[in-house]
Parts: C-alpha cells; structure tokens; sequence
C-alpha cells in the first residue's frame, strides 16, 4: 500500500552514529515518514499547521522587536515609532507581529469550530482537546500583554480596565491587582512586567503545543467522518501528502497575510493607539482587539443588579457582586470548553452523521458572531438584549443542547471504514483508488 | 456543493467581522466625511511629490504655529525630494538647545538635519495657555490617530460653517460638523491665499487642504511607497509559489485521488 518506509537518510552512517546515541533521526522518521494520517483530511486540518507557522513568525518578529522597543512609559510609545521610521525594515517587522496576532487568533478560532464540527474533542482526544483550550488562554494573556507595550491609549485603558476586573474576585481580588499593576494603579512597573511576561508566555505555549502534538501522535488524527482508521488502506504517510498540503495551505495563507502586512496594516487595529497613552484622558469607547470581542460581550452581559438579586434570593449569604458575575461568565465560557467532551456523549464525531447537531453548530457559530458584533458596540439601548440573548445561547449551547442531542439524535449510519464510505454499495472513487497497489512515480 | 457552502460561509464570517471592526471604532456623533481620491491611495498609490511639498509650505506657513511634528526629522524631507542644501536651511531656521558648553551653560545652536521638526510650545502648559485652554495635538500620527485620517482632516479643514440658529458656539469655539461634538478650538486655519506656493498653484482652501493631507501622511506612513512596493512584489512571489506547490500536491496526491 502507501509506503510507511523509513527514508533512506537513515541509512547514513553519520546519521546512525548520532542516532545510536541521541534517537532524534528515528524520532522524526517516526512522527513523518512512518506516522499514518488519515487519507480522507480535508482542508479544515490545515490550520493546525499553520497556527504552529504563524507562533514561530510571532516568536521571530517579537525577539526581533524586542531588540529596538524600550519598556518603559516616558519612551515605549516613541520606541515602537523609531522601530516604524528609523530601524531598517522595521515597519515590516512591526507590522508582520502586530497583524500576525489577529491571524493567530482567526487561524486558532477555524481550527477550534473545526474541532466542534467534527467530534475532533471527543474521546480518545480529550486531553488534546483541552490542551488547546490552554494554548487559547495562554494566547489570549500573550495578545492582551503585547497590546500593552506600545503604549498607545487603547493600550493604557484596555489595561486599566481588564486589570481591574481582577479586583472582583473575592478576598484576595484587590491584591492581585496590586500584583498585576506593581504599584496603585497601570504605570511603569505595570509596563514592566507585562513585556517580561510577554517576552516569556511564547515560550510556555510552544511547550504547550508540544505536548499537544505528543497527544495528537497517540492516536492520530480526526479525519471529516469522524470514524477511526481501520488498517492501512485508510492512512497515507504524513510525508510527503501532508507536508505538501500544508505548504499550500501556507501559501494561500501568506497571501492573504500580506494583503493586511503591506495594503492595510491598520485596518485590524483602533486608531486610539496611535495616540500616546494619557492616564488623564478616557477614550469615548474602549474596545479590545476583535479577536476579544465575544468574550467582551459576555463579560457585558451580566445585568447589574440581576445576579446579585438572584443570588441573595436563592443562595441567602453569599453575594456575588455584577462585576463578579460578570468576569465568572466570561471565564465560564472558556471553562466550559474544557468539559466538552464529557457534555457531548454522543458516540457520533463528525457532523456529517448528526443531522441536528449540525444545525445547532452554525446557530452557535452565528452565535459567536453576533456575540462579536455586539463586544463592538456600546453597551446601550438594543444590543444590551441582543448581548444578554447571545450569553444565554452560548451557554446554553453547551450546558442544555449538547447533553440533550447525545440523548434524543437519531444519527445516521456509520460508514463501514474510511476508505469505504457508502455502506453498503461498492464503488466511490475512494475506494476504487484503495484497491488499485499505491506506488508512487 | 460542499466547497461552495463553505466558501460562503467564509465570506460570510469575514464581512460579519469586518462589520463588527469597523463599528467597533465608530466615532462620536460627527458627519461622515466624503470620499476623496488620493495619490497615494490604492494598491499602487504614491506620494504625489508635488502635493508634498507645497503641503510642507502649508504646515511650515499655518499649522506649525500651533502644532509639532514631533517624530519628522527635518533629514527625512530629503526622501521627499528636497536637497541637503534646502534641508540644512529649514532645519536652521529653528534654534534648539545645545549641549552643555565648557562653562556648563546650555546655550541655543541653530538646528540640523538630524533634528527633530521643532514643536512650537514648550510643554502642554504652555501650549494650552496659547489656544484658549485647548491643546492642539502634535500632528506627526494624526492620519493614522483617526478614523479613515485623510478623508477626516480634509473634511475637517474645509468644514467649517456657520452654526445653525439653535446652536449655541460658545467664544473661542467654532463650528465644524466633521469634529466630535460639532465644536472645535481650533480656529478655521486656511484661508484663500494663505500661503504663497513657490510652485505658483493657486492657494485656494481647498488646495491646501488637499496638499496638507498628502503631507501629514507622509508624515505618519512615511514608509507607504515602499510598502506598497514590496508587498506587490511579495505577493506576485507568493502566487507563483502557492501555485507551484498546487502543482505538486496534485503529482504527489495523484494516486490517492
Ligand atoms: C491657532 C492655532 C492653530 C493653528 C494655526 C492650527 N490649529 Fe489645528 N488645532 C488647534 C487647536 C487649539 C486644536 C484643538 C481643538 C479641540 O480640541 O477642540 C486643534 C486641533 C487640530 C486637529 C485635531 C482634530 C481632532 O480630530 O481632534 C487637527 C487634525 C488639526 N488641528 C490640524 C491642523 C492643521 C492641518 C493645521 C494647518 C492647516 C492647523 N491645525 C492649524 C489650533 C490650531
Ligand atoms: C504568542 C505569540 C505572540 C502574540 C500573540 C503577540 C502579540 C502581540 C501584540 C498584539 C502586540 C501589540 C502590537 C501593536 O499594537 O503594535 C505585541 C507587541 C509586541 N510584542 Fe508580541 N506577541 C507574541 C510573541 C512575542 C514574542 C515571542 C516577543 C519577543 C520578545 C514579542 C515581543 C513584542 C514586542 C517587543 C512588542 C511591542 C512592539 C509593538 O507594539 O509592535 N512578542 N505582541
């Protein structure tokens, strides 16, 4: 069938030498040549790959910065300026990181709905699954420490105000914040800091991804029906099918980053942070970044009084202030992602086979859009109800549709293997193509 | 079918977000300014020398008596097109401190290239105790610090009206329908024949506007030829390259397909 040879370099006496002592040569033969993909991965696995591309593009473009940027408040915004007019080629640079955030986020948001699509969270890729959620995270806290650092208006207010949403947590929640900022309030040493962790977050998350790479070699990946590999006839080498399937995606994907890099490097970004940060002057709107929005929204939706009402109503002693409430449901809406693969026991992974879920999965992707549109809005008049509406889908998405369509879907019938789709009828260009010996010219 | 359905909904989520960005920096209340087409506008748009320069002579002549430019060097106008001897000229029509002398004492030497555009206040005090209380900002990003810049400040310059009746325009402020809040401190700053283009162009208004909007670009994306330059090349590179590799995915799949 498709070759699962090692490559012939291994032969290399060189090679053997340093592998009899440090295994690496056989460690990559093993996860490339030897290791069996699916055959049937469409496109949507493609950003995978690409998502790994785009955070060593940040690490190389940030170390980069790095070099030039000052960080500290009387010359970070005038550092991020000479990096843009004096430094060679630093307009490039700067505008590569700062537009290449938004495509981290927009790549690592498609791989995610396609992991929803398909069941890829479901068991045995549960710790895959949740080992994502933690890049996401940790992403987000890289994002908005980066968005610090060139110390425009947007940069300084977005601060103060998600900083302080720390102080609603119970107890100890003023002196986190004490933490965060270093001192009273956002200022230098809250500069400070937010560069070192954002030097250093990176770096957690490529040992991140590393483990979540280990996960996804155990069992291999999900594939579009969602049913397991049952033999050779359904895999192909993930060298070279893969890797040239990648570097295409890489290519349109490089494309589209360019037209941003070079034709509207700003169009992502709010022109408030082209103005230097005045602790003395707010903003008529602080907006995070897009890619914050949704869960903006969430944090928005929260009534003021409702939660609190409820739960001295219900729970008597313990009062949960709006504010609380609030940063509990934007929280929530991550932690919910990590028990996913026990609210969904469907049995059924790909979508293609859960006529319902189907449609509950663009309802919620509409969703999150709308959840989007509203994080952009002032928190006023119509879209207060469309926000809260939005909230209470999201959740309930997860917390009362999943775990009912796992009891009452009738899915369809499961095709026998990958590389026989049609149950029961023969024919199918696939499977035609599995019968016929694979040699490659 | 499939591929279809998909290309639509990618079409779909991109306006959907694009519509939340741009509602996300939505500004004020303030009349949306009209379109104007730019030298330096679309995908292979420069800087139209001309228009920069004689934007120069409206900055130096009206607007810098009032606001900076911080982050210019008075060096960077030789990538406009004006020589080193014209440079070293304007950059020493200003005076700025020096370094200390052997005495220690800090006297003014007249400015050089490598300076910076001298701001014309000294500090925030002074130049809000100059313009009413208002503060005019420094003018070096100002294209990129507003929504859509260039069309806001051509709109801007050439806005001013009279205020209708139930207005009320309290001293020292001024009617413009293109700023937030509809008053402005800022005094309207053009006039007819306010300067004298040494290329001769008649000054009109509306001349100056234009001519100072293409400057201030410059000023905040200096590197907008280039940019535009290189991307064009990176891009025609990537597509070859994208599609050389689509070629060979299609060999190399050849007998899975
Ligand atoms: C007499 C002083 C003066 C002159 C001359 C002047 N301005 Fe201003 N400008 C101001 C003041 C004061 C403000 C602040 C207005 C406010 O905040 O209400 C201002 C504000 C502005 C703004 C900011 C508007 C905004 O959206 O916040 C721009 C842009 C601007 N001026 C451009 C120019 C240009 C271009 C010129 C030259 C053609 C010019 N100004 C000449 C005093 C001046
Ligand atoms: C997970 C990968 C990363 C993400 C998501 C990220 C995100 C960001 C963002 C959103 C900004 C603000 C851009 C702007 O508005 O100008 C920023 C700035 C910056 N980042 Fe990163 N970054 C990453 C990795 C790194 C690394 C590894 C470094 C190395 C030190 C780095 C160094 C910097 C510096 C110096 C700035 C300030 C300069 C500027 O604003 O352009 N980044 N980052």
């Amino acid at each position: 069938m498709a070759q699962f040879q090692k490559p012939g370099w291994l032969e290399n006496g060189l090679v053997r030498w340093v592998d009899h002592r440090l295994p690496i040569f056989t460690f990559v033969s093993h996860e490339l040549y030897e290791y069996p993909t699916p055959r049937n991965l469409n496109y949507w696995w493609n950003f995978g790959s690409l998502a790994g591309i785009i955070l060593v593009i940040m690490i190389v473009t940030g170390i980069t910065l790095a070099m030039h940027y000052t960080p500290h408040t009387a010359m970070a915004f005038d550092s991020v300026e000479r990096i843009m007019r004096d430094v060679n080629y630093g307009w490039l640079i700067r505008y590569i990181h700062m537009n290449g955030a938004s495509m981290f986020f927009i790549i690592v948001y498609i791989h995610m709905f396609r992991g929803l699509y398909f069941g890829s969270y479901k068991a045995p890729r549960e710790i895959l699954w949740m080992l994502g959620v933690v890049i996401l995270l940790l992403m987000m806290a890289t994002a908005f420490m980066g968005y610090v650092l060139p110390w425009g208006q947007m940069s300084f207010w977005g601060a103060t105000v998600i900083t302080n949403l720390f102080s609603a947590i119970p107890l100890v929640g003023d002196y986190i914040v004490t933490l965060l900022w270093g001192g009273f309030a956002v200022d230098n040493p809250t500069l400070a800091r937010f560069f070192s962790l954002h030097y250093l977050m990176p770096f957690v998350i490529v040992g991140v991804v590393v483990m979540h790479i280990w996960a996804l070699h155990v069992h291999g990946s999900n594939n579009p029906i969602g049913i397991d590999t049952k033999g050779e006839q359904d895999v192909i080498p993930f060298h070279p099918y893969y890797t040239v399937k990648d570097m295409f995606g890489l290519g349109v994907f490089l494309v589209f980053f360019s037209l941003f890099i070079f034709f509207a490097p700003d169009y992502l970004g709010h022109p408030d942070n082209y103005i230097e940060a005045n602790p003395l002057s707010t903003p008529a709107h602080i907006v995070p970044e897009w890619y914050f929005l949704p869960f903006y929204a969430i944090l928005r939706a929260v009534p003021a009084n409702f939660i609190g009402e409820w739960s001295t109503a219900w729970m008597g002693f313990i009062l949960i202030e709006a504010k609380l409430a609030g940063v509990l449901a934007m929280f929530g809406s991550i932690a919910v992602l990590f028990v996913l693969p026990w609210l969904d026991r469907s049995p059924v992974r790909s979508s293609r086979f859960r006529p319902m879920y189907k449609w509950f999965f663009w309802i919620f992707l509409i969703d999150c859009l709308v959840l989007g549109y509203v994080g952009a809005k002032p928190a006023e008049g119509v879209y207060i109800a469309i926000g809260r509406i939005a909230t209470i889908w999201y959740f309930a998405h997860f917390l009362v549709i999943i775990p009912l369509l796992a009891k009452f879907e009738k899915t369809k019938d499961l095709p026998k293997s990958i590389s026989e789709p049609v149950l029961g009828g023969g024919g199918g260009s696939a499977s035609a193509a599995a019968s016929k010996p694979m040699e490659k010219a | 079918m499939n591929k279809i359905r998909t290309a639509l909904v990618a079409g779909v989520f991109a306006a959907t977000a694009s519509l939340g960005f741009s509602s996300a920096n939505a500004a004020g209340d303030a009349v949306h300014p009209p379109e104007h087409h730019w030298s330096f506008s679309g995908l292979f748009g420069t800087y139209d020398r001309a228009a920069l320069r004689r934007g120069f002579e409206v900055y130096k002549g009206v607007c810098a008596g009032c606001h900076g430019l911080r982050l210019v060097a008075y060096r960077n106008l030789m990538d406009i097109g004006f020589t080193e001897d014209e440079v070293k000229a304007i950059a020493a029509e200003v005076d700025v401190p020096a370094e200390p002398n052997e005495d220690g004492e800090i006297e003014d030497r007249p400015g050089i290239p490598a300076d910076k555009f001298k701001s014309p206040f000294a500090n925030e005090n002074a130049a809000r105790a100059g313009n009413n209380g208002a503060l005019p900002p420094d003018l070096s990003l100002i294209i990129k610090a507003r929504h859509n810049g260039a069309n806001y400040l051509n709109a801007l310059l050439t806005g001013y009206k009279d205020a209708p009746v139930d207005k009320k325009v309290p001293d020292g402020m001024y009617y413009n329908t293109y700023f937030p809040g509809q008053l402005i401190a800022m005094a309207p700053p053009l006039s007819d024949e306010g300067v004298d283009y040494a290329d001769k162009t008649k000054a009109t208004v509306k001349q100056q506007a234009e001519d100072v909007v293409t400057f201030l670009t410059w000023a905040a994306q200096p590197e907008l030829e280039e940019r535009k330059r290189t991307g064009i090349k990176v891009i025609l590179f990537l597509l070859l390259l994208t599609g050389l590799l689509y070629v060979v995915k299609r060999r190399i799949w050849a007998d899975v397909h």
